[in-house]
């Protein structure tokens, strides 16, 4: 066992978000450069202070240009990763190892207006077939199976399969996400929470994967700020001490579509990165007060709720039924923002909330939140982090 | 509803490299082979260069399939905006688990969405959507 070398050596200071709409009006360069200029505001440091940058390997803004425009003259990290905590851990260990002192990580995507490759085929439709031919999923694309709703959804059939769990069960999950958005300004798809018979009356998109199933894309921009849990100290606001991180990938896996592996019912990289989660952290799973996990497909909630040992093997859509422990006062608060159900889909969604729980500052706030989960890459790299209370 | 074909948008192709173009110059020829390792006597699917067991690169053999298999698990495209633009909806993808231990992905060409389950007994079929592509594909099977 390695040493627990990160525990409580970073903090994330500053958190921000520009505004989340359906159609932003605006460029994803604009998007960024807003956001990363309100975390840094937020975190109460000048933009000189920051000299490391990090992102999604998706995101589509290069970390120069955006140093061009907010004015970073000098940086000397700089790293694509993963999505999410994945990416913010390359910021975790590169403060700790010394190698710089403050980093914004940012994510910003027109996910709601623009196009997205293989998420909606407006775009493909007025491409060349030379251009077609260059997606390169062999055993998918020439099928019709592209989006990753379809990949998502073949995996969802099995795990319902599997634990006899009727697809209706599932509408838990999206009812209390609904719940949740409707009190955040923020999460703008709901305004009214939704019940039962709203999921049962939505449209099939890929069958057994309904519209309420699936978090719809959003346009907008985020950032989040670490530095040094001992420089966190002085700054503006209670620190969200990073205790853990981890990721994790495993046998045959892929991107949504991982279904040469054995079970394809289960979520292994999910496990594997939290079991070293904990580990690392130092904490067990009755320690956590707040949860924020991936729910770009409603289903794949309760198999983190296994996957993470929050519930046995089979019983993560039993844990969600009737929402009771997913709310604010519930045994495990999980996605008290609305998730990216009600926010829509843009990985470091859940680090803001995360933050805002130990902050205080959560429209749905658990009180007395000390210990802060947040977990995404269900279905795919998973990735995680522990946040605490300074 | 048979499996259809919109005319005039082309079905996207496999990419065909020197790991997988075994694979698809076989089902060109309207044969179904399977990638193995001959020391390990291990199947494995997608197409790699490499044996994940013995790691060996030297050991890897295309053999016949039987062909037979049953659905694993499948998905019903049925809303325009989320299925490809040149299938009619509602079209199945089936994952496929083959006599073989290995896992495939296609279509059902003759079966009605409702009239597919898990553990469904299917065959590789062929077709071609368009000029100068073939593709295997799934047809129900009597068990």
């Amino acid at each position: 066992m390695t040493e627990r070398t990160l525990k409580d050596k970073t903090a994330i200071v500053g958190i921000a978000t520009t505004d989340l709409a359906r159609d932003s009006g605006r460029t994803e360069y604009s998007l960024a450069c807003e956001a990363v200029k309100l975390a840094v505001e937020d975190a109460g440091l000048e933009m000189a202070d920051v000299d490391g940058i990090v992102k999604d390997i998706s995101d589509g803004i290069d970390p120069m240009y955006l140093q061009k425009a907010v004015g970073i003259d000098n940086a000397q990290y700089c790293s694509d990763s993963h999505w999410g905590t994945s990416a913010i851990m390359t910021g975790v260990t590169a403060i700790a190892a010394g190698i710089c002192n403050a980093v914004v990580y940012y994510r910003c995507l027109n996910g709601g207006s623009g196009r997205r490759a293989g998420n909606d085929f407006r775009a493909a439709r007025e491409m060349k077939d030379e251009g077609l031919d260059l997606i390169r999923y062999d055993f998918y694309s020439p099928f019709g199976l592209l989006t990753p709703d379809g990949l998502a959804a073949m995996t969802v059939r099995r795990y319902l399969h599997e634990h006899g769990i009727e697809a209706e069960e599932v509408g838990w999950i999206p009812a209390v996400a609904s719940e949740y958005a409707a009190r955040n300004p923020d999460a703008i798809f709901f305004d009214e929470p939704i019940g039962l018979d709203d999921y049962a009356d939505s449209t099939m998109r890929v069958d057994p994967l309904r519209e309420l199933d699936c978090a719809p894309g959003v346009d907008g921009g985020l950032a989040v700020v670490l530095t040094s849990a001992e420089r966190a100290k002085g700054l503006r606001h209670t620190p969200a001490v990073v205790m853990g991180v981890a990721q994790g990938t495993s046998t045959e896996g892929e991107l949504l579509s991982n279904f040469t592996r054995p079970d394809i019912s289960a979520l292994p990289e999910i496990r594997l990165m939290g079991d070293e989660l904990f580990r690392v952290a130092g904490i067990d799973r009755s320690d956590v007060d707040v949860a924020q996990l991936d729910d770009r497909y409603a289903p794949y909630v309760a198999m983190q709720l296994e996957e993470l040992g929050f519930c046995e093997s089979g019983s993560g859509v039993a844990f969600c039924e009737k929402g009771e422990r997913l709310r604010v006062d519930g045994e495990l608060p999980v996605n008290t923002g609305g998730g990216f159900l009600g926010g829509g889909f843009t990985y470091g969604l859940n680090v803001i909330e995360g933050v805002r729980q130990i902050r205080g500052t959560s429209a749905s706030q658990v009180d007395g939140a000390e210990i802060s989960l947040v977990v995404s890459g269900a279905g795919g790299p998973a990735d995680g982090m522990i946040l605490r209370r300074a | 509803m048979p499996l259809e074909y919109i005319p005039g948008i082309p079905i996207l192709r496999p990419y065909v490299d020197p790991d997988n173009q075994p694979f698809w110059d076989a089902v060109d020829r309207h044969e179904f082979v399977l990638q193995r390792c001959s020391d390990c006597d291990v199947y494995f699917q997608p197409p790699r260069p490499m044996c994940p067991h013995c790691l060996s690169m030297d050991s890897l053999e295309w053999v016949p399939s039987s062909g037979r298999g049953e659905v694993y698990s499948f998905v019903v495209f049925a809303a325009d905006r989320m299925a490809y633009p040149g299938m009619k909806i509602p079209y199945v993808v089936v994952l496929v688990e083959m006599e073989e231990g290995v896992r495939l992905t296609a279509n059902i060409v003759d079966a009605e969405p409702d009239e597919v389950y898990i553990g469904m007994p299917v065959e590789v079929t062929y077709n071609s959507p368009m000029e100068g592509l073939t593709l295997y594909q799934f047809k129900k099977r009597a068990s």
